[in-house]
């Protein structure tokens, strides 16, 4: 079979990450000349149920109650039984912690090969899938080539373009008769979400980040007022992370979140690899760093090597000044 | 609680950008000076395990897949304070892929006793996969969890608490499970005492050569690296220019409101 599923959670409804699965879907079914199939996990979104028939072949919507908050464990009984089913090629998920760790277990029950972090998808002469992502916490570019059927790879979702409407198109809506599983050892009992004011860190235009040269969890308020004059968001690296300095959920890099900002405004951030990993599609990179040879400035579009100290609070009234302008 | 922690040894991920290079015949990186290490993500699993022994007793072992130099990662559990260690000694475990990984922990893990937590570290600082906790669960037959940063035990049962993308959740689990670390501010692993590093080296280590495992080779891989290269992606930064610090600034700030000007 040259066909692809794309594994969808109808919570997040049509947002970016989403689109890019949609997308890099759409167009690796294009070139295996397979149809596209799209499962909707969860309580049914009629605005992504139709968004997602404009693009894809067949829509396969997956809502039962039980389904409606994420289980992982049933989750992977509807993907395993849908799966054994279509018998596709590549089964296509995002990077969110279901889809990661969904991942190489539904390869598993599948025979299949699974693999993370997808940056771009091509189809090798013989059929194989080939994914490029980065090794060696960013140092490197590797191609991997998955043989086994099918392939089952989370995506670095938002870095894939979204796919448009085709025309004169609408794939069919199947609603799924599904049976799951009457008990599950692994539950989960407890959701907290953390207050973050503004847009999520990863579909933010402008994003100001702090890291270990900022001493401590105070200097993130003046980072914060900074943010504020130019409708940032605010991100830290792991040290910051690491320290307590502010939420884990702030983390941008390798294990962090991997964001794609116009601008991102290095504070107080020396450029570890696998820093550098989760920027690694911004726009522009600006610095302030008091040390002209940290690593980050290789990176940088524009810099300021200064102590953030004597910057801050001078920079924060010039920005203000200059967007109300 | 049984605890099983499996650790991974790779070559020091903290080595300069300068002195990174790939070996365009082994496809992998050139060790040069580099040390081997733990990798991270599995002393921060070490660390979550010392911490629910230390609040619910209970029995950590350690596990490693390598050479014999793997021996040191093993040795410095032992100084954490992990109770036994074993070894699956593989002069190729450094090319086996996830799948055989997973298979040859699943394999010692059968061996060495019956654990209620597995714990792996949420993927290697070398290659950076991340696939061998999900396939190590199904190997076992039990859920899998990842990005944990804590857990905790109450009535016999598990509360496992991991990371999301806008928080946390908390698992209730029935063992056995195995989960996968993440970093937290919670787990950043801990010093060993020297007089524990001296007594480590007394300690027993259990050393299992992989074909005692008799596990049946798998007939195809379950990926293929294919190419490997070092991106060349360097951008000439320009200093923001002013015979003061309040001219650099102003000229910071203009660079910076042009780009957010737009965006808006």
């Amino acid at each position: 079979m040259n066909d692809i599923l794309i594994c969808l959670w109808s919570a997040n409804g049509f947002d970016r990450a989403t689109q890019g699965v949609i997308g890099a879907g759409r167009r690796l079914a294009d070139t295996t000349g397979g149809q596209l199939h799209a499962v909707l996990i969860g309580a049914e979104d009629n605005t992504l149920v139709e968004a997602t028939s404009l693009r894809a072949d067949h829509v396969l919507v997956a809502d039962r109650p039980e389904l409606h908050e994420a289980q992982p464990e049933l989750y992977l009984a509807v993907l395993t039984g849908i799966c054994r089913s279509l018998q596709p090629r590549a089964v296509l998920l995002g990077s969110d912690v279901y889809s990661q760790e969904l991942t190489p277990r539904l390869a598993h029950r599948l025979e299949g090969s699974s693999m993370a972090d997808g940056a771009e998808l091509t189809v090798a002469e013989g059929g194989a899938l080939r994914v490029r992502r980065t090794a060696y916490g960013g140092r490197a570019n590797a191609v991997y080539e998955l043989g086994r059927q099918p392939a089952v790879v989370w995506l670095r979702a938002r870095g894939f373009a979204p796919a448009e409407p085709i025309q004169d198109h609408h794939g069919t809506v199947t609603h799924l008769d599904i049976e799951l599983p009457e008990t599950i050892t692994a539950r989960i009992a407890e959701r907290y979400i953390e207050a973050r004011d503004g847009v999520p860190l990863e579909d933010a235009a402008l994003v100001v980040s702090g890291g270990r040269g900022l001493g401590g969890p105070e200097p993130f308020e003046e980072l914060r007022q900074l943010a504020a004059a130019i409708g940032a968001e605010v991100g830290a690296s792991r040290v910051a992370c690491d320290e307590g300095w502010v939420p884990a959920s702030w983390q941008v890099g390798q294990t962090g979140k991997k964001i794609a900002p116009e601008l991102y405004l290095a504070i107080g951030i020396s450029g570890a690899a696998q820093h550098l990993l989760g920027i690694a599609d911004a726009k522009v990179i600006a610095v302030i760093n008091s040390d002209p040879d940290a690593p980050i400035f290789k990176h940088a579009a524009f810099g300021l090597v200064e102590d953030y100290r004597k910057v801050l609070p001078a920079l924060t009234a010039k920005l203000a000044e200059l967007a109300t302008r | 609680m049984n605890i099983l922690v499996c650790l991974k040894q790779i070559l020091d991920p903290d080595i300069p950008a300068r002195d990174f290079r790939i070996d365009p015949e082994r496809r992998e990186a050139v060790r040069g000076s580099a040390d081997l290490v733990t990798n991270i993500f599995c002393e921060n699993a070490l660390e979550t395990a010392l911490q629910l022994k230390d609040a619910h007793d209970g029995m950590i072992t350690v596990l490693s897949h390598g050479s014999e130099e793997a021996e040191d990662v093993l040795r410095k559990a032992l100084a954490m304070k992990a109770d036994e260690a074993a070894l699956v000694l593989d002069d190729d475990a450094a090319q086996a892929d996830p799948l055989q990984a997973a298979r040859v922990l699943a394999a010692a893990a059968r061996k060495l006793g019956s654990f209620d937590v597995i714990m792996v570290g949420r993927e290697s600082g070398d290659w950076g996969v991340g696939q061998t906790g999900g396939l190590l669960a199904e190997e076992l037959g039990v859920p899998f969890i990842a990005l944990v940063e804590h857990l905790d035990v109450d009535e016999g049962k598990l509360r496992i608490r991991r990371q999301t993308d806008t928080g946390t959740e908390i698992f209730e689990v029935t063992p056995p499970v195995v989960i996968s670390i993440t970093n937290s501010e919670n787990n950043l692993p801990r010093i060993p005492k020297t007089r524990d590093v001296m007594k480590s080296y007394r300690k027993p280590l259990t050393t299992i050569a992989v074909a005692d495992l008799s596990l049946t080779p798998s007939s195809d891989s379950y990926f293929r690296l294919v190419e490997i290269s070092v991106p060349e992606k360097e951008t000439r930064c320009e200093l923001v220019e002013g015979h003061n610090l309040e001219q650099r600034i102003d000229a910071f700030a203009h660079r910076v409101a042009e780009i957010a000007n737009t965006t808006r």
